[in-house]
């Protein structure tokens, strides 16, 4: 009984994400063969904070692809959450903490009006967020005027992002902090145990007398005050909030935890694959770069590695 | 009067299109053990789910303990104190077995937005040894057998300490030596003064647990009976007392005529085990049996859909193996599923689309282009051979009647000339007109020398049209009777036989 234990839980979540591990670890490897600049300190901070936004992104969408959802909205919502706090903090010079809370709310509205539209008016998540993400692009683009929003008057904005605290970026520091705070959430929390619920069957779980649609709005609110918590870290990177950022970043969130071992169909998922996924992203990319290989081609790998990673769940699932 | 804890009164529920419950009453004591059983869609379900709170009456009064109350969700009627046990299985797979039977009620005492998992553990642990279930309450319900997960669903019941308990078919994927342990927590249950609500198929059964028996038949209640004081005999005749509205037409002897098909020792899993049996040339075979009873599954590994485990089948006396659908086809075999909108028609499609879809190899062209001028004749021809009303042959599937809908699909493997047809539920849902035209045409084609096997749950159906019936109960064949031996009654005795002979 204890072997089948054992082996039920490592078939369901650590596989995958031991895996992940796996392959993250030979990338390092062979990166670091293949280039001595790999493994310098300043690299490994580039790659620490290049991953820091994508991956607070992907933590915030694994809560919602657990559910058995997606979100399309997450980088548009995600710059909307940055165009609001160049807002509140430079076109009308509230305080920084006014700006930050005001990204992380706008975020989480628009996380609210989608689970509004799936939980409430049924529409399909995949159609529910596309149109937020356009919703959110076009008023990213009106409130900005088209033009970026400086925060260069107020260095201590861009500190959010760069302050080293014990050589390491403060942006990456918020990740990490993020993606523990997320991890208790999935784990030890009421909401975390209900997307795992409603991910593996919703109707049993609404049958158990749980209000399903109260929940999911709930989730994909949380999900959006993460994307809010992102577009903060951006800005803060940039000194500014552009406005036509956004698009693509969706992908590369989902694709972090999807390689992560979260089950697009639901019900499985955890935020250390999450971050893992995030991490591999970025390693791949950076490693290609420092190997000279064109972006086009960067583009690819990525691609394929993503095609992969989904491919390699769906035959361990076969297996089992 | 008073002690009872259920009582409802004249219940009435439509569906779209169907008078689902008519009149229908139920009453439960503390302390019993209530057998409520009837035909498939009699309406047992549906009359407990509306108890149950998942569908709303329309019609009736409901008393609780008494008291008129009506549960509108099942969350009310967990606190009016009534738990149901679904037929078919409704587990959370990637949650554990202690987060399955506590969802909703994870909450830490303390700070109600923590899940307490430690606390859930334990008390599952004690649940788990109340039924004597030797399981880890931390295991990942994906990775239980049905039967285990069969029991994690009646804990979760029991968990709720609730007074009515209702068990739709709790021991269909129960082994015998877990139907006992299963019946011993029933009766702990009773000695406690609950009630049980016991619905099943399983006549032996009811002997052995129950203490009172409602019968429905069509959504209407029939009697209800103290279990001492009746037989299973008298139990069968009221599940199918209505009237027979055809005789028996003289069936000829169609035994000594060639085997077009004959069937070895099918094994595949619990659905179908060591399945025999002969089709012979112009014969229609009846399959009887209830829900469940493995007679599509039987039929699926025929012609290919699922891989048999072990088994032989041979067409006209030559071995042939049927790994996919298209083997099946090429030797003569057509199916036609019981769910002819999922797998049997294209419905967005016209009626000459579908007509030809199965033989289009026949109406090609050079070059792979299809002959729209032989396929239109085609059409025309089936359409009128079937009398298959519709406007005309470009007509999409979808906008006609069921009737209509069947006709075309028979009409599609007519035209691949098939010698062997498998009619699985051929008039499901079908109107009674249309239902008659659909009998002749089986007459027809078994005349012209087709070996037929029909499938149906509705029993006067089978009588009348079949020349021989083979009974099948939990993936055997239990027996096969000739027309004249044939009742209703056999039907229903065979179709509930468990561990028959040849176990």
């Amino acid at each position: 009984m204890a072997a089948n234990l054992l082996s039920s839980r490592l078939n369901s979540k650590a596989m995958q994400t031991v895996l992940a591990f796996a392959g993250l670890i030979a990338l390092i490897i062979l990166f670091s063969f293949a280039s001595p600049n790999f493994l310098r300190a300043s690299n490994i901070v580039t790659i620490l904070l290049m991953t820091a936004v994508n991956g607070i992104l992907a933590v915030g969408i694994t809560f919602i692809i657990i559910t058995g959802g997606i979100d399309l909205s997450v980088g548009t919502v995600m710059t909307f959450g940055s165009v609001m706090a160049g807002v509140f903090i430079t076109m009308l010079g509230l305080p920084i903490v006014i700006g930050i809370i005001g990204a992380i709310l706008a975020g989480a509205f628009c996380g609210f009006i989608n689970g509004v539209s799936i939980a409430k008016l049924g529409l399909p998540p995949f159609i529910a967020t596309l149109g937020m993400m356009n919703v959110t692009k076009g008023l990213n683009l009106i409130v900005s005027r088209t033009k970026p929003i400086y925060f260069t008057h107020l260095p201590v904005f861009a500190d959010i992002a760069t302050k080293p605290v014990a050589g390491i970026p403060l942006g990456v520091l918020i990740f990490f902090a993020t993606a523990l705070l997320a991890a208790f959430i999935l784990s030890k929390t009421i909401i975390g145990r209900y997307c795992f619920a409603i991910g593996s069957n919703e109707e049993a779980a609404r049958l158990s007398g749980i209000n399903t649609g109260a929940w999911k709005i709930a989730i994909y609110s949380m999900s959006g005050g993460f994307f809010g918590i992102a577009g903060i870290v951006m800005a803060s990177r940039l000194s500014s909030a552009q406005p036509a950022l956004g698009p693509g970043y969706e992908m590369d969130a989902i694709a972090a935890a999807v390689i992560g071992g979260t089950s697009l169909s639901g019900g499985e998922g955890s935020i250390l694959g999450t971050v893992i996924g995030a991490f591999i992203i970025t390693v791949l990319t950076n490693g290609l770069r420092i190997l000279s290989v064109p972006q086009e081609w960067q583009m690819v790998v990525t691609g394929l590695i993503v095609i992969g990673a989904v491919y390699l769940d769906i035959a361990r699932r076969k297996i089992k | 009067m008073d002690g009872f804890l259920v009582q409802m009164e004249g219940i009435e529920k439509y569906f779209p299109g169907v008078h689902a419950l008519s009149g229908c009453r139920f009453e439960l004591l503390p302390g019993e053990v209530h057998a409520l059983i009837g035909e498939n869609g009699a309406g047992k379900s549906t009359l407990m789910k509306i108890l149950a709170g998942i569908y709303r009456k329309d019609g009736g009064t409901i008393k609780i303990r008494g008291k008129p109350a009506e549960a509108c969700n099942t969350r009310e009627a967990q606190t009016l104190g009534i738990s149901i046990i679904h037929q078919e299985l409704n587990l959370m797979k990637h949650l554990t077995a202690a987060q399955n039977i506590f969802i909703g009620r994870e909450r830490k005492q303390s700070a109600g937005f923590l899940v307490d998992d430690r606390e859930i553990n334990r008390k599952t642990e004690e649940l788990f040894k109340r039924i004597n279930l030797n399981l880890d309450p931390r295991i990942q319900v994906a990775s239980l057998t049905v039967a285990q997960q069969q029991m994690i669903e009646i804990a979760k019941a029991l968990s709720f300490n609730n007074d009515v308990l209702i068990m739709d078919e709790p021991t269909s994927a129960l082994s015998e030596s877990e139907i006992e342990e299963l019946f011993k927590v029933i009766r702990d249950l009773r000695a406690g003064g609950k009630g049980i609500v016991y619905i099943s198929h399983r006549m032996d059964e009811l002997h052995r647990i129950c203490d009172r028996v409602t019968v429905m038949r069509d959504g209407q209640y029939i009697a209800a009976s103290k279990m001492q004081e009746i037989t299973t005999e008298q139990i069968i005749a009221q599940m199918v007392g209505r009237e027979i509205y055809e005789s028996h037409h003289p069936h000829e002897d169609t035994s000594k005529n060639e085997v077009v098909l004959a069937v070895k020792g099918l094994n595949r899993g619990r659905f179908v085990r060591d399945v025999s049996f002969q089709l012979h040339k112009g014969e229609i075979l009846g399959f009887a049996g209830l829900m469940g009873a493995g007679r599509t599954e039987t039929m699926r590994l025929i012609f290919g859909a699922d891989p048999m485990e072990s088994g032989e089948i041979l067409v006209k006396g030559k071995q042939v193996s049927t790994k996919q659908p298209k083997d099946a086809v090429r030797y003569g075999i057509g199916y036609l599923s019981e769910d002819r909108k999922r797998y049997g028609l294209a419905l967005s499609m016209s009626v000459k689309v579908n007509t030809v879809m199965a033989s289009l190899e026949k109406l090609l062209k050079p070059l792979g282009v299809i002959d729209e001028v032989k396929s239109r004749d085609v059409a025309i021809r089936y359409v009128k051979r079937l009398n298959t009303k519709t406007p005309n042959i470009d007509q999409l599937a979808k906008n006609l009647s069921g009737g209509n809908q069947q006709k075309v699909v028979i009409g599609k493997w007519l035209v691949r000339d098939t010698d062997i047809l498998i009619f699985d539920e051929p008039t499901r849902g079908i109107d009674v007109g249309a239902k008659s035209e659909i009998y002749k045409l089986l007459n027809e084609l078994a005349d012209e020398g087709k070996g037929i096997i029909m499938i149906s749950s509705e029993l006067p159906e089978i009588l009348r049209m079949s020349h021989r019936v083979a009974v099948m109960c939990e993936g055997r064949i239990t027996a096969t009777l000739s027309a004249e031996e044939c009742t209703q009654e056999k039907i229903m005795y065979y179709a509930t036989l468990r561990n028959a002979p040849g176990t």
